[in-house]
């Protein structure tokens, strides 16, 4: 049992999400740095389906009533017992995370997972879809569970390093832009506006505009995806987008960038390079 | 019996389907007018085909999740892989059956604008067998084909912050019910109580892509 002192701006239960139910509107969601979440579940000897806590920009204060072997691990914090590595930690123990220097998002993986019952076979909070356990809130009394694989790792584990920019593969929708706006996406230097959130990293910079001015019958889209609406500013879709969409995606996020994609944060500069 | 439309293979330079790459692990299949999405997408998975995942259908596509490895083999088998044109009977079963109370915001806006009676209106809405042609915009959110082209109006310049579960609404050439309370910017005609979405059941959606669905009269 872990208790929520303090969320910070919002604390999230999150797996590797939600996949097979997409054809009935249901999105992945899961956590946004996946490799981070892998990472802590592997620290504290987790199966790699369990759940942990997914903290954005800091901020979460917990409480342990009992003994409990935690890791943090993603964009990393001061106040915490310990970064990319498993620690024990006593009855009554507390610790309070400040924003992280960089990144958006870290993990907190506690030996056993979070034990919230799965909804659709994950425990994620899809917080548009309206699926798995509300945000964490003060006073939360958080479950965990017995999702054990093995040992506690006695390591400290090598975070790798995000790519300075993020590799995009062209289309599905690259032919309705005009071909400026397609130099202009990887020519520029955007900036991730600040209404942000687990559904779309939202982009400024130069107006991507379209050749193609109809409107764009529904179809289906993916995390990593730019989705370009009316305004010619891309939104980057994260975990909890709808999967279908109305706007065209001009490119779409390599999947071994989406991870650097999760810890995108208000203010941050971003590049997108051809693969 | 299907007819079939096109085989489009190699030694033909007319493709019939267009392949659009969506990121290193998933194909967009952009189909013709007149060939089935849902039948396309039951041949897909009748295929078999190794390293394929999930098989996401919309309006005029269909997007095949794969493996990154297997994806030149998954798309020359899409590319010449029959279509066939919709063939509502064979992908349905008994219609599901939708009890509406008509009492939604906008119906009498939706009778004045089309220039006839609410009670016409109410009439034209249950008059077809829909089809759920897909599921997105929120879980369970399915759109349903057949709606009579007088009711084919636009989405609402403004969106509602909140339209009610259960809510009976058209837009475009769709009608759908909203599976729980969200934003929408579909014209209310009305509202049903039945459960067409529970997440603690599997499935959880009642309509999923394919099934026949009627609306009657509470």
């Amino acid at each position: 049992m872990i208790e929520i002192v303090a969320p910070g701006p919002l604390a999230t239960i999150q797996d590797r999400g939600r996949p097979g139910y997409a054809h009935l509107g249901v999105g992945l969601s899961g956590a946004a740095d996946r490799e981070a979440l892998d990472r802590a579940n592997r620290l504290v000897g987790n199966d790699a389906a369990a759940a942990a806590i997914e903290v954005t920009l800091g901020g979460l204060a917990i409480r342990l009533p009992s003994p409990t072997t935690v890791a943090l691990t993603g964009a990393e914090c001061g106040g915490a017992p310990g970064w990319d590595v498993a620690v024990t930690l006593p009855a009554g123990s507390r610790f309070a995370l400040d924003v992280p220097r960089a990144g958006l998002r870290s993990y907190l993986a506690v030996r056993g997972g979070i034990a919230v019952p799965a909804v659709l076979g994950s425990r994620s909070t899809d917080t548009l879809g309206g699926l798995g356990p509300p945000p964490l809130r003060a006073g939360d009394l958080v479950p965990t569970g017995s999702a054990i694989a093995g040992r506690v790792s006695g390591e400290v584990a090598t975070a790798p390093a995000h790519p300075p920019a993020l590799r995009v593969v062209l289309g599905p929708r690259a032919d309705w832009f005009k071909r400026k706006a397609v130099t202009a996406l990887t020519g520029s230097v955007w900036t991730v506006r600040p209404e942000s959130s687990r559904a779309g990293v939202r982009l400024m910079g130069p107006e991507l505009k379209r050749k193609v001015t109809t409107e764009l019958a529904s179809e289906p889209t993916v995390p990593g995806a730019l989705q370009v609406p009316m305004s010619g500013m891309p939104i980057l879709l994260g975990p909890d987008a709808p999967v279908t969409g109305g706007y065209p995606v001009i490119a779409v996020v390599h999947s071994h960038d989406l991870d650097a994609a999760g810890q995108l944060r208000p203010g941050d500069q971003v590049r997108f390079h051809l693969w | 019996m299907n007819e079939l439309l096109a085989r489009a293979g190699p030694d033909e330079p007319m493709h019939r389907v267009r392949l659009l790459p969506c990121g290193d692990l998933a194909t967009l299949v952009e189909l013709p007018p007149d060939a089935g999405v849902l039948e396309f997408r039951a041949d897909v998975a009748a295929l078999g085909l190794a390293g394929v995942g999930e098989l996401v259908p919309a309006a005029r596509t269909l997007l095949v999740h794969h493996s990154a490895a297997r994806g030149p083999v998954v798309r020359a088998a899409l590319v010449t892989l029959p279509l066939r044109k919709p063939d509502p009977i064979a992908t349905t079963t008994a219609p599901v059956q939708v009890s509406v109370h008509y009492d939604g915001a906008d119906l009498s806006g939706v009778a004045d604008e089309i220039g006839c009676s609410v009670e016409a209106v109410i009439a034209q809405h249950q008059d077809p067998t829909y089809i759920v042609a897909f599921c997105g915009f929120a879980p369970g959110f399915a759109y349903l084909l057949g709606l009579p082209s007088a009711l084919h109006l636009p989405r609402l310049a403004t969106p509602r912050t909140l339209v009610p579960a259960g809510s009976v609404a058209i837009a475009g050439e769709y009608s759908a019910v909203y599976p729980r309370e969200s934003p929408g910017g579909w014209r209310l005609l009305g509202r049903t109580a039945a459960t067409l979405w529970d997440a603690d059941l599997d499935p959880p959606a009642v309509l999923t892509p394919g099934r026949a669905v009627r609306f009657v009269a509470a």
